[in-house]
């Protein structure tokens, strides 16, 4: 009933309303393309280096031949995949983090902040950009683990004071007093009622992780050749943009795209599930 | 007062000394610094690779722990070592720490600046044109990382300039040495403009957000309505009672932004060619080189966690709830 | 000559929600005008309308003369010379009405500053002298500190201070003592009677308190949906209402000195104001109803004496003579079977035995650090025999509601003992606990905050079942939702759907599922409205003696106490002040304490309130970090005062405990010099400080 209600608000929200179909034609960009162009990403055409877009190739090649568009569309792929990956796991961690650190309290809590504050402290960007280059040949998944691991610790903390004044609640209290174990009655009423923070959280995790990655990428310490990134794509492109422009429009057009229609989803998504908030 | 500040001191060496010996230990592990002198043309022997890398506590063939020994015994006594070609990294980061400051100091203010400006005027005029279009405004801006403004910024002005066939706004680099006195401070304001603007555009869309936010969530509140029924004009219940209010968060966001402006920009700072702590950051790990990232992390972790403590401290001035007596 | 004249006011929020809808009235120089209603009625949206303070989207129309100046309409140039100088007002929670990041003395002197061109020392001069005038003790230092540092009653002289601070023609309160204890609600009313001395302005008194109304109005102005329905000379109102609804709200509110017998309740809830129901919008509630009534929303119309009525049978009620208790339907309550027993003889399903709860005392939300040890409960017993309710009452800050979280935790307190039905908690395994837990049940204050909001109603019920491995799950969901008076088929709604009556009757439903014996009641009605209070009340009452319930239920309404408990313990700063069985505590009370409480309560009765002698007590309830030594009442004690100087020493060095008085089997007191005396309808002409 209330998912329903919720829907209906977000739609109702122009803001949310564009983001959703931009998303939509986005991702069908990303999975459904690939089969409508005439070359793959691996393929590599000798014939036309540098080419601009054509007919042929619709965005033009790069300067081993291949496809701009069937590359770009991989890149995007991989970019989505890695966001929500990201902000599921980021998220996920968060949620049971904080709301045990908050509900318990003690050691517990004393232990889990500790842990949350020396990982802040930690400059992630360095820590990631040390260890993905050593994980060339390994799956990308750890990539995803990695951004991951250094994306959760701010929500959680959220998460944590939300669940001290949860913890007051008197729905809270009246489990309490019916004697239902305490774990259980974090994932029964706790973590619920914490849903329109994670939801958002999530949304907005997504773009977020979407961006990390792409940062990490233009330095070379995200995706490792010979796959590819958004972020792999507007390096390479970026320093021939002047003279190539394709190379770094298409895919810089794309992931502004994409961090913008899921960043106007999150906020629609603040407004239906929190109609108290303004934001 | 003093038991509670000396405890949180004691954490937070702790934290430090944790992150940075992580950071440590990680970079001698996994960095081959060897590499830099093993590839070299005509060939270097190995004992004089050796002898080198012995030097500057580098060598991959003393054991880890002991090289961590080396290390620590240096940091304690204030020397963080050598960096990969034998520099000194104390100099090397007193050099870069001013950079990063003269590169990032006039966008941290002004972005703040604006961005609580436009982010109250949006409150105030919620739903109506200024608020959608700062709005708007805003989400575009965030959605563009910093790295592609950047990068935009520079490819336009590249082309700019060479529209105009002359050097309009410099976009590498932090001044031109050849010149001096009046003309050096023109020059180096003229390569301040492009990565401010970069700086500034980021920020201002990220506190206008926050403020709008707070700021709604007072104009609702009894104190607004209370200031207005004592016979204040809503303009200056809105200023003097909501705004201060209101103005709470993002000043400690920018406390924080503040506290770790000494850490850099990294990407502002390489794709502007300025050499400061965030440039520091990518080369040194391009660089192999074990003492420079340490050094980095230990920095890092000093400047986030004396923000954190800044951030503090401003609430605590800012609002009388929180102070402790 | 009347100060304030207000025409066919109406306002109207987006969505066309008629908030008011035609509101007249006027106020005269010095006459307080009493406006009285439920949450809902419009009555503070009436308010904010006079003074230009509601929010843009709102629609006003109709008229609003202040000394024959118009004020709807008119631009801001010209309200900001009105607003805070000619009418002021005072808020209901002056925590939120006060800027937290300035000073009161600031705030009160900004507000002098607006209107008078006033240097600012003299400003600030002028704030403490206001300040001293309200009654705030040290006012020049008192003026340096931020609102939250000040107590809620504290904080509401100061609000009265600032809105005296241009000596106003008219002062509009909106439920000014609402969120304030009796004993500090008594001691503001009186600030308000001195400020209108003081200033000789009009009053607009918004509550839905009859009791402070019927204390302080010359006339009244009852609101119902967003219209008046009933005005006229509080004491016409009062004694002879002619509007049902009226006759129902006078009818179903319990007395501190009220008979026994059921209370009558108000069916169902007032309307929504985005549907009203076409004719007289309380038709729908209304037991004298008839079918001409949904024809047409009857007007506010004269019946002499300065006396409105918006109904088409006052003539009729006139006529017969009718109170709320003839029309209103009164509930039959069965008996109890288990108080034919003495109470000796019944077994005990409770006992409390010297009970300490201290816990530390943290300041800073930055800089936290312990600054002192809280004693919020220092030493508390009583016992609870089998079919007895017993309160326990006090104001905010006296250590009720830890003392109930003790006993619910069912874990070894830190001193003394709790034995729940024979077994002492301090000596339970995890098995006893938890089956113990299904004895002992909790019903909370706020039905809002009590069901999971992420939960439908038959979850929410079922969870205890669940937890203990109860069958038949679905069959038991559907009969506790028909023992608490709701429709089975409400086991899918979510609590949102439920207004607060159905919402506390369904916190009951849960509390019930287990089969208590014991049934632990935390201000179970004080976030209801009157009308719908009467009938939760009633619920429990009828629940305690069909099941065979016993209660301990702790409230902060003395009257309320009055009406269902069997026992009273009055608590103070974590003691127990005085112990016994209603009649006795409430109609001989001895200690000096609950004797001012009882006094503080303002009765629904004009002429009782006029005559009343009530005895104020000076300042706030000390810190419970710092208790007194010896008497801890002694620092606010009017007994003390009188006492000479022998007689106080041993009020400072020896701490009173509970004695039992000679003359009652069942009343103790924990004074040294205990005195039963009569102070609920006691009448006098000097009051007693």
């Amino acid at each position: 009933m209330r998912s329903k209600v919720v829907i209906g608000r977000l739609f109702r929200n122009r803001q949310a309303r564009y983001g959703s179909i931009a998303l939509i034609l986005l991702v069908a960009l990303a999975y459904i393309g690939p089969f409508l162009g005439s070359y793959d990403w691996t393929d590599k055409d000798f014939l036309a280096f540098l080419s601009p877009p054509s007919a042929d190739h619709w965005w033009g090649t790069t300067t081993i031949g291949q496809d701009m568009y069937a590359v770009t569309l991989r890149g995007m792929q991989k970019s989505i995949i890695i966001g929500l990956l990201v902000a599921l796991i980021s998220t996920g961690l968060a949620a049971v983090v904080g709301a045990f650190a908050g509900y318990f309290g003690g050691w517990v809590d004393k232990f889990l902040m500790w842990g949350v504050d020396l990982l802040l402290v930690l400059p992630s960007f360095l820590i990631i950009a040390i260890i993905s280059p050593r994980l060339r040949g390994a799956t990308w998944l750890w990539f995803v683990v990695l951004l991951a691991a250094f994306a959760w610790m701010i929500t959680s903390r959220v998460v944590r004071s939300m669940t001290l004044s949860l913890r007051e609640r008197e729905y809270v209290l009246a489990a309490v007093y019916m004697g239902i174990p305490r774990w259980k009655i974090i994932f029964r009423h706790i973590v619920p009622n914490l849903s329109s923070l994670l939801i958002i959280d999530a949304t907005l995790n997504v773009s977020a992780a979407v961006i990390g990655e792409a940062a990490l990428s233009f330095f070379g310490f995200g995706i490792q050749p010979p796959d590819v990134s958004l972020g792999t794509l507007i390096a390479e492109g970026s320093r021939n943009a002047t003279g190539y422009p394709w190379l770094f429009a298409f895919p810089a057009g794309l992931l502004v795209l994409l961090v913008l229609s899921i960043n106007l989803i999150g906020d629609g998504l603040r407004d239906a599930l929190d109609p108290g908030s303004n934001s | 007062m003093g038991k509670y500040l000396l405890r949180r001191l004691a954490i937070n060496v702790v934290l430090v000394a944790i992150a940075a010996s992580l950071a440590y230990l990680l970079a001698a592990t996994t960095m081959n610094p060897r590499a830099a002198y093993e590839g070299r043309q005509p060939p270097v022997a190995e004992h004089v690779i050796d002898a080198t890398l012995d030097a500057y506590n580098l060598n991959d063939k003393t054991p880890v722990l002991e090289r961590y020994a080396t290390w620590v015994s240096g940091v304690v006594t204030g020397d963080f070592g050598k960096t990969w070609n034998g520099g000194s990294v104390n100099d090397e980061m007193g050099r870069r720490i001013w950079v990063s400051l003269r590169l990032l100091l006039i966008g941290t203010v002004l972005g703040f600046v604006i961005g609580v400006a436009l982010g109250a005027l949006s409150a105030i005029r919620q739903y109506r044109f200024t608020d959608r279009f700062v709005g708007v405004s805003s989400f575009a801006i965030m959605a563009i990382p910093v790295f592609l403004m950047a990068t935009l910024l520079a490819i336009a002005t590249y082309n700019v300039n060479r529209g105009l066939g002359f050097t309009l706004i410099e976009y590498t680099g932090e001044y031109n040495p050849r010149l001096s006195g009046w003309d050096q401070l023109l020059n180096r304001v003229n390569h301040l403009i492009l990565p401010t603007i970069s700086l500034t555009l980021g920020s201002v869309a990220f506190y206008s957000r926050i403020q709008r936010n707070m700021m709604l969530d007072v104009l609702g509140q009894d104190f607004v309505r209370t200031a207005m029924a004592k016979g204040l004009r809503r303009r200056t219940a809105l200023t003097k009672h909501a705004l201060r209010t209101a103005l709470i968060p993002s000043a400690t966001y920018f406390a924080f932004a503040f506290g770790t402006m000494f850490t850099g920009a990294i990407f502002t700072e390489k794709i502007f060619a300025w050499h400061g702590m965030g440039a520091w950051l990518v080369d040194s790990i391009h660089q192999n080189d074990v003492n420079s990232v340490a050094a980095v992390t230990f920095f890092t972790a000093i400047c986030v966690l004396t923000a954190a403590f800044l951030s503090d401290v401003l609430v605590a001035a800012l609002d009388p709830r929180v102070r402790v007596s | 000559m009347s100060i304030l004249q207000v025409r066919d006011l109406t306002v109207t929020f987006p969505g066309d929600i008629q908030a008011v809808r035609g509101v007249s009235y006027e106020v005269s120089r010095g006459e307080v005008l009493g406006i009285v209603g439920e949450s809902g009625s419009g009555k503070s949206v009436t308010s904010l309308a006079i003074m230009g303070l509601l929010p843009r989207d709102a629609v006003v129309s109709g008229s609003v003369k202040l000394h024959d100046r118009e004020l709807i309409g008119v631009d801001e140039d010209e309200l900001v010379k009105v607003r805070g100088k000619s009418i002021s007002m005072i808020f209901q929670d002056p925590l939120s009405a006060f800027t937290p990041v300035y000073t009161i003395g600031d705030q009160i002197a900004e507000a002098v500053r607006i209107h008078q061109k006033m240097a600012k020392d003299k400003a600030a001069k002028r704030a403490v002298e206001l300040l001293d005038l309200v009654g705030i003790p040290h006012p020049d230092v008192r003026a340096k500190s931020f609102p939250h540092e000040f107590s809620g009653g504290m904080r509401q002289r100061a609000m009265i201070a600032m809105a005296i601070a241009n000596d106003p023609d008219l002062l509009i309160c909106d439920e000014p003592t609402t969120a304030l204890d009796v004993t500090i609600q008594a001691q503001v009313l009186e600030v308000l009677k001195t400020a209108q001395r003081e200033t000789g302005a009009g009053i607009v008194m918004i509550t839905h308190d009859l009791g402070v109304i019927a204390g302080m109005a010359d006339r009244v102005l009852v609101m119902y949906a967003g219209r008046p329905v009933e005005q006229g000379p509080v004491d016409e109102l009062y004694y002879r209402p002619r509007m049902p609804y009226t006759m129902g709200l006078l009818a179903s509110i319990p007395r501190i000195d009220g008979e026994e017998g059921p209370l009558v309740p108000i069916e169902g809830n007032p309307p929504s104001p985005a549907a009203l129901p076409p004719g007289c919008p309380f038709a729908p509630r209304c037991p004298m109803r008839i079918d001409s009534c949904d024809e047409e929303e009857p007007p506010l119309t004269p019946i002499g004496g300065g006396r409105h009525v918006a109904c088409i049978r006052s003539r009729e009620i006139e006529h017969k003579g009718l109170t709320g208790a003839d029309v209103f339907p009164v509930p039959v309550i069965p008996p109890s079977d288990v108080v034919r027993v003495p109470r000796e003889q019944r077994p005990t399903v409770l006992e409390l035995d010297g009970l300490v709860r201290h816990y530390p005392l943290m300041k800073g939300a930055v800089f936290k650090r312990r600054v002192g040890t809280v004693h919020a409960v220092d030493g508390i017993s009583f016992d609870i025999a089998e079919g007895e309710t017993l309160a326990l009452v006090g104001e905010s800050g006296c250590g009720k509601t830890t003392t109930l979280q003790q006993i619910m935790r069912l874990e070894p307190p830190q001193g003394g003992r709790v034995v729940v039905l024979g077994k002492d908690s301090a000596h339970l395994d995890r098995a006893a606990r938890k089956s113990l837990r299904g004895d002992l049940q909790i019903v909370f204050q706020d039905p809002m905050a009590a069901l999971d909001p992420r939960m439908p109603v038959g979850d929410i019920i079922a969870e205890p079942l669940r937890a203990h491995g109860h069958k038949d799950v679905a069959a038991r969901v559907a009969e506790l939702l028909s023992l608490v008076g709701l429709a089975p088929e409400h086991a899918e709604r979510y609590p949102q759907r439920f207004s607060g009556g159905q919402r506390q009757r369904i916190g009951i439903a849960r509390a019930l599922a287990l089969d208590p014996k014991l049934l632990v009641l935390d201000e179970p009605v004080s976030a209801l409205d009157v009308s719908i209070q009467a009938g939760v009340i009633n619920l429990l009452e009828k629940l305690k003696n069909t099941l065979g319930l016993s209660y301990l239920f702790v409230a902060h309404d003395l009257a309320v106490v009055r009406h269902l408990a069997d026992r009273v313990a009055v608590m103070y700063l974590g003691k127990i002040a005085e112990i016994g069985a209603v009649a006795n505590v409430y109609d001989r009370p001895a200690h000096p304490y609950t004797q001012a409480l009882l006094s503080a309560i303002p009765l629904p009765d004009p002429e009782m309130e006029r005559t009343r002698k009530r005895i104020l007590l000076e300042g706030d309830l000390p810190s419970p970090a710092d208790p007194p030594s010896g008497c801890r009442f002694r620092t606010r004690c009017p007994k003390f005062a009188r006492l000479s100087e022998a007689e106080r020493r041993r009020c400072v060095d020896e701490e009173p405990s509970v004695v039992r008085l000679a003359s009652a089997a069942d009343h103790g007191a924990a004074c040294h010099y205990a005195e039963e005396i009569e102070v609920i309808t006691a009448s006098g002409d000097q009051e007693e400080k």
